[in-house]
């Protein structure tokens, strides 16, 4: 209690100089923008995210959530609104710049290629490599880091269509942490896993970034796991957006936005959904 | 991607074998001459006899050459098309590139006996027919380039390649259809494809052009091997999506015009040879690609043409048939052996 009270002292400490925090978005607006029309999926965003926080963004089917994601890593245009990262604005970052502050883990599946799983988690330092692509000591040794982190060693020399889909999941970890950035953006990295991998997952990037001080912002359904590990939440419910600590959040009936109420509901006892009975 | 050391052998045996069958292509042909005077005259001496000397040094060695790189060349564009759509399927010849080539060539033959008879001469020259194929093959790759930077989807632009291809088809048919027997066979016989009747300065401006294409794709093996993920994972490794593939897409329409253009087009290679490289060396790094496949390239065109001369005979066939004929029954074999095939 007494080393969570210090934690909690230091984090507002943090939290009021400025340059600590990574990323912050102010009256951002996110969708799609057509000649013709626009299409505003969410708006008046306004987060700040600290770093090396364990962040969980949460939300039903089809709210923004990948939208958000691929705004923030400049994927794609936001409609709106400001994006900064390290206090610089995001539009004006090359992606060449942009590769060394903030790393992905995307849902989509990888083109059948030969790659080796060391040869793809050796791409995670393309930002790094010289023209040619010629890894330094240097790279080598962030490289194996990363392996090592992720305990995939035993995988290294494999051909990265022959892993099940938690080791794949690993492997793409292991290649955004090689690509030594402050900020991995994961998209649902537990979409197909069953619950033993899933926590394998949750529980190496809580690890990491305790380890490394590194900012992990996830999207995921799993939110009664994501409660129990995540620092801090963002949560996008149909009128707002939500973001703080899960007793914060807790405390703001929060959770309870997510989802229609008739199904399920959140109970704060337990700090987690329950099934309605009837 | 720093294992390269491994691949050596391959690339010594890849190496010998080349040599072995450019000796061998050399040496083969209509007139027979003995081995000991090709040795003579390829490495700067003279033949014992003029007419070897000039059938040597004037006629199969430019042959040679030409075959070493229309094989590597198009070989390679195959690989960087296939890696850049991340398709299989694809090879040189999507972008309709050889079919703008090709339109180019119809227009100056096909045309001559439709639209009078400006262009009516006895017969050609190589220029005329590599001018009107570059031409054609060029402004089908500005269409396809302009296109390509109106859509955000790289498969887009591999359909709107293919598109192309059957618009300019389209058109050769309809100028066949108006056109008379000797100019028809005068296009059939461009389009069967052939490697020899380069003088010496058509061969040099192909190759200047070919050492460009060439040497421009070692500065986009850093983008194809993050192609290898995806487009949005490129990105995020810093890669500038827009220029590398327009960079890729000019290599590409570069090689593939001026090789059609002075050979005719010519069909396989660039799809299978990248894919028999892929299996030999079961590696996706272009690093190592690269080289490989232009190698391998190379050395198929020249059996194919060695082939195609029917040793000892006065006849030769057509390169593109060859290719086909021996070709593809490789592919097939290889694909039902290994079962997978890669981007």
């Amino acid at each position: 209690m007494v080393i969570n009270k210090k934690k909690e002292n230091l984090r507002l400490i943090l939290s009021k100089s400025e340059k600590h925090i990574v990323l912050k978005t102010e009256n951002l607006s996110i969708g799609y923008q057509t000649k013709k029309q626009q299409t505003i999926i969410a708006s008046s965003i306004n987060l700040s995210v600290e770093k090396g926080k364990f962040i969980a963004l949460l939300g039903k089917n089809g709210i923004g959530k990948s939208t958000l994601l691929r705004t923030l890593s400049k994927v794609q245009k936001p409609l709106e609104g400001s994006i900064k990262i390290n206090q610089k604005e995001l539009s004006t970052y090359t992606n060449q710049e942009l590769s060394t502050s903030l790393s992905l883990v995307l849902t989509e599946r990888l083109p059948l290629s030969q790659l080796t799983v060391f040869e793809l988690i050796a791409l995670g330092r393309q930002p790094y490599t010289n023209w040619i692509d010629k890894l330094s000591p240097n790279d080598l040794k962030k490289i194996l880091w990363a392996i090592e982190e992720t305990e995939i060693t035993h995988l290294k020399d494999k051909r990265f269509y022959e892993l099940s889909d938690g080791q794949l999941q690993r492997v793409l970890i292991a290649r955004a942490l090689a690509q030594d950035t402050e900020i991995i953006i994961l998209d649902e990295p537990t979409a197909h896993l069953d619950i033993h991998h899933t926590f394998k997952v949750f529980s190496l990037l809580k690890k990491l970034v305790e380890k490394t001080g590194k900012t992990i912002i996830i999207s995921t359904h799993e939110i009664n796991l994501a409660i129990q590990l995540a620092d801090e939440f963002i949560l996008l419910t149909e009128k707002e957006i939500h973001s703080g600590t899960s007793k914060e959040l807790i405390n703001q009936n929060a959770f309870e936005k997510l989802f229609p109420k008739e199904l399920i509901s959140f109970n704060k006892t337990l700090e987690q959904f329950i099934i309605k009975k009837n | 991607m720093n294992s390269s050391n491994k691949y050596t052998k391959h690339f010594l045996i890849l190496s010998v074998l080349l040599i072995v069958f450019l000796f061998l292509n050399i040496s083969l042909g209509s007139v027979s001459i003995p081995f000991k005077d090709i040795f003579k005259s390829l490495t700067g001496g003279i033949a014992s006899k003029d007419s070897w000397q000039t059938i040597i040094v004037n006629f199969r060695l430019p042959k040679a050459i030409t075959a070493i790189m229309v094989g590597s060349g198009l070989s390679i564009c195959g690989l960087l098309m296939q890696t850049l759509f991340r398709n299989p399927l694809a090879g040189p010849f999507v972008l309709g590139i050889s079919s703008g080539a090709s339109l180019g060539v119809a227009l100056l033959i096909l045309g001559s006996s439709v639209f009078g008879g400006a262009f009516l001469l006895a017969g050609f020259s190589n220029w005329a027919l590599a001018i009107a194929a570059s031409i054609g093959a060029f402004l089908v790759l500005s269409a396809v380039i302009i296109a390509a930077n109106r859509v955000r989807n790289t498969m887009s632009i591999l359909i709107i390649g293919l598109m192309f291809g059957s618009l300019t088809s389209a058109v050769i048919s309809v100028l066949a259809y108006f056109s008379e027997a000797e100019q028809i066979q005068q296009y059939m016989f461009w389009s069967f494809g052939s490697l020899g009747n380069l003088t010496w300065t058509e061969l040099s401006v192909f190759a200047i052009i070919y050492i460009i294409g060439i040497l421009s794709t070692f500065a986009v093996i850093k983008p194809l091997n993050s192609f290898l993920l995806g487009e949005n994972y490129a990105k995020s490794l810093g890669i500038n999506i827009k220029k590398s593939r327009n960079i890729i897409l000019l290599i590409t329409s570069l090689l593939t015009g001026v090789i059609t253009a002075f050979s005719g087009p010519i069909a396989f290679v660039g799809l299978a040879i990248p894919h028999i490289a892929k299996m030999l060396f079961s590696t996706s790094n272009h690093k190592i690609l690269i080289p490989a496949t232009a190698l391998i390239g190379a050395i198929v065109l020249l059996i194919c043409d060695s082939i195609a001369q029917l040793p000892t005979s006065e006849f030769t066939l057509p390169i593109n048939a060859i290719t086909s004929l021996f070709g593809a029954p490789v592919v097939i074999w290889l694909l039902i052996r290994k079962k997978k095939i890669y981007v």
